[in-house]
């Protein structure tokens, strides 16, 4: 495996934000078929240790092409970009008013899954509209900074779908 | 008369010899192996026609051992020396055994896993594990190969989804102390996923409940297009147990118990009568209402777990195809009646749920020891259960791999020194879900040392996780600023190193018939041949990868161990397949490449 492609190019996929699921999980498919250890059990060592490996590689560029958030930032970062998730906090301000009121009403919310089930779809229903953004800047404007200010709002829902799930998985215990 | 066989010319002799591997259900109450016999998977009964062996040892005063229903009929009468249910010790310590006290056992905390003091000495899960396995390889020569003591080409264990680490690493090292080769540890519920999926060519979402003796897994799976994908999995290893008794007075209420159990299931009332040591007779009698009351709670806590799966794979109750059942306890009409309840559906009960696991292992192992049919290009991706991370100041757990990761994975993580001239740093890899170390699981401790002194914060070590096929783990960190590498591979602390397995196999009884020199011998044999067979068939399919010269170099090492297969030190044998390994390393990568390619180059021109 040439290990300097990268992972669109390991799945033969354009470099865009837009995937298609189906052919994605496809590629994904074919290419562990060919690769798992499961198909080197019998193999000398040196094959199986090779199969470990590729099939590892293989998981890691799928989880990141599969997810819309790890997928931008790797964008971005092919594209000579950083998103700047630790250094850059500046968010519009009415973006930042949007997160308090959700970040409250989560916490009013904390007692009831219903509420929460709720919220999360909401939430999902935001960062469709997040993607569709993305999509545009990176695929089609070419704007790679107002891009990484998207990525960086993304992040911030992903975070709260995250405290959401938290929250369901407390109220079970 | 049988007719002679001959090759074609240029072909491997016996291009598709069979070899026989067996599936193994190595379970809390009973144990089971099972093997693909003309395409199709059973289960290997014993001479009696049983499927199932109790997971029962008894030592014995003579140093003997008894296994399965001979140790279960002595258990009452003997329950200090006949452990029952040793699945739940496998990779545990001390404290982590619930309801110790109550145990019949004579318990010794030692680091890493608990082991119990028995007649014939102490004795440690991993061996009292491989005492059953032993049996159940036995079973499995005679029957496959017709002969105790005739060649397994390997085994495949089951294990719970929700096994951790340690648990995974002592159920692989039992199988390899019982003499097996363990091709591969598959988690119960995706086993039976492979069985249920292939049978009945299952195509979308499908739920595995398993409830077992002692755990509770459920797994979450992608079904398509001969593609068995864990989504998530969840758990519960730790389930209640009975109040404080008499060792004895405990083993017989539990036989008897379990027997007014299994009444329940097409009865309303069952009779528990058993007379105690002290001479009290205890007679009483429960309704199957009753029994449902006492379990409920059990149920109940498989709710949450079933939860947890559902949310970590993004799927709604609704998306579930559908639910199979899994282990004994899934009899019981009010567990059925539950999961239909919170599926909305009825659960498929179509398979043994006794034996589902030990066919689909079975099947596994059957393709894995490369026995491949044509209805066998199935592929499995499966995940790790329990996230794995790392301490960091404070006693916080750094996540390193999250849960429900699909399998092989790696990940790296950087950390930093805190201190000014800091040249050594302590690892501590834990298991588990929880912020607070202290919640987790301690898999390993070590120590990084020789990093070059440098201000606080400036040093970069970079600890590398690598969870294999198995789901086991290894580690590895180094120091990469300064160019200076100090690099670890550690094996979890509660795993056995190779030499305590060497020794306790020098150790165990039949060792005798059973030497180890003998074994080693014959597994390189077997590894050379598998060696040979497998770069020459590469060769065939491959050769213009290679340039002439080095396709000379390849063929000059196999005739170099072809030569060492007749002798009798292993270690000769092992070396030439070392170095056949190292002359054969680039052809290996520019193979994997082309399989790459080709998997890739059927796919273009629809998808674009």
């Amino acid at each position: 495996m040439n290990l300097n492609q990268n992972h669109f190019e390991l799945f033969g996929l354009p470099a865009r934000f837009a995937v298609d699921a189906a052919a994605l999980e496809a590629r994904y498919h074919d290419l562990q078929r060919e690769v798992h250890p499961d198909r080197f059990a019998a193999a000398p060592e040196i094959e199986r240790r090779a199969s470990m490996q590729l099939a590892t590689r293989v998981n890691e560029a799928y989880q990141i092409l599969k997810s819309p958030l790890r997928r931008a930032v790797y964008i971005l970062r092919l594209r000579g970009v950083d998103p700047e998730f630790e250094t850059n906090t500046a968010m519009p301000p009415q973006f930042l008013i949007e997160q308090m009121s959700w970040r409250e009403r989560i916490e009013e919310g904390s007692e009831d899954p219903e509420a929460l089930v709720r919220l999360r779809g909401g939430l999902r229903e935001e960062s469709a509209k997040i993607y569709e953004k993305l999509r545009g800047q990176l695929d089609e404007g070419g704007d790679d900074e107002a891009a990484s200010g998207t990525t960086r709002m993304l992040m911030f829902y992903e975070k709260l779908d995250g405290e959401i799930d938290d929250k369901l998985a407390e109220l079970e215990t | 008369m049988a007719l002679l066989q001959i090759s074609e010319p240029g072909q491997s002799p016996e291009p598709h010899r069979h070899r026989p591997a067996v599936g193994i259900d190595l379970g809390t109450t009973n144990s089971l192996v099972a093997a693909v016999r003309n395409g199709i998977a059973v289960v290997l009964n014993d001479h009696d026609g049983h499927a199932l062996l109790p997971s029962i040892v008894r030592y014995l005063r003579d140093g003997g051992v008894a296994v399965g229903r001979e140790a279960e009929a002595e258990q009452a009468r003997d329950p200090r020396n006949t452990i029952v249910s040793v699945k739940r010790f496998m990779g545990r310590g001390l404290k982590d055994v619930t309801h110790a006290e109550n145990s019949p056992y004579d318990f010794l905390d030692s680091p890493g896993m608990v082991q119990i003091r028995t007649v014939a000495g102490v004795k440690s899960p991993v061996e009292i594990s491989a005492e059953i396995l032993k049996v159940l390889r036995a079973r499995a020569e005679e029957s496959l190969v017709g002969k105790a003591g005739g060649e397994l080409a390997g085994a495949v264990i089951t294990v719970p989804a929700y096994f951790d680490d340690a648990q995974r690493q002592a159920t692989k090292d039992a199988g390899k102390l019982a003499g097996l080769n363990v091709l591969r540890l598959l988690n119960e519920p995706t086993a039976a996923a492979i069985a249920y999926g292939l049978d009945n060519a299952a195509e979308g979402i499908y739920a595995v409940y398993d409830l077992g003796g002692g755990t509770f897994d459920i797994s979450i799976l992608k079904l398509s297009k001969g593609v068995f994908e864990v989504m998530a999995t969840n758990g519960d290893v730790e389930r209640a147990r009975l109040a404080p008794l008499s060792a004895e007075d405990t083993r017989v209420l539990l036989t008897q118990s379990r027997a007014a159990k299994e009444f329940l299931t097409a009865h309303t009332e069952a009779r528990v009568l058993a007379t105690l040591a002290s001479g009290e007779t205890v007679d009483v009698s429960v309704t199957q209402k009753e029994f449902q009351e006492m379990t409920r709670p059990l149920v109940a806590k498989t709710l949450g777990p079933t939860r947890k799966a559902l949310r970590d794979a993004r799927l709604e109750w609704s998306e579930v195809r559908g639910v199979v059942m899994v282990g004994g306890a899934t009899r019981m009409p009010h567990v059925q009646r539950m999961v239909a309840e919170l599926f909305g559906q009825a659960p498929l009960n179509n398979l043994d749920p006794d034996k589902v696991v030990a066919l689909g292992a079975a099947i596994q192992a059957n393709v894995l020891a490369g026995n491949k049919a044509s209805g066998d290009d199935w592929l499995l991706l499966d995940v790790i259960p329990l996230s794995l991370g790392i301490e960091t100041m404070g006693g916080l757990a750094e996540r390193v791999i999250p849960r429900n990761s699909t399998i092989p994975v790696a990940r790296a993580q950087e950390f930093t020194t805190y201190k000014d001239g800091q040249t050594a740093m302590s690892i501590h890899v834990v298991q588990g879900e929880r912020e607070l170390v202290s919640d987790c699981r301690s898999l390993a401790r070590f120590e990084l040392r020789g990093i070059p002194p440098m201000v606080a914060g400036a040093a970069r070590i970079r600890v590398t996780f690598q969870v294999d096929a198995d789901g086991l783990l290894s580690v590895s960190a180094c120091e990469a600023t300064t160019g200076v590498e100090a690099a670890i591979a550690v094996k979890p602390s509660y795993g056995l190193t190779d030499e305590q397995i060497t020794q306790m196999l020098r150790d165990s009884f039949d060792h005798a018939k059973d030497d180890v020199h003998v074994r080693a011998l014959r597994e390189q044999r077997v590894e050379g041949e598998r060696m040979l067979e497998a770069t020459e068939a590469a060769l065939r399919e491959d050769a213009d990868l290679l340039s002439k010269e080095e396709s000379a170099a390849l063929r000059a090492e196999l005739d170099a161990l072809r030569k060492t297969l007749a002798c009798t030190d292993h270690r000769t044998i092992k070396s030439g397949i070392e170095r056949v390994n190292r002359a054969s390393e680039a052809f290996a990568g520019r193979r994997m490449d082309r399989s790459i390619k080709r998997a890739l180059a059927g796919r273009k021109v629809e998808s674009l």
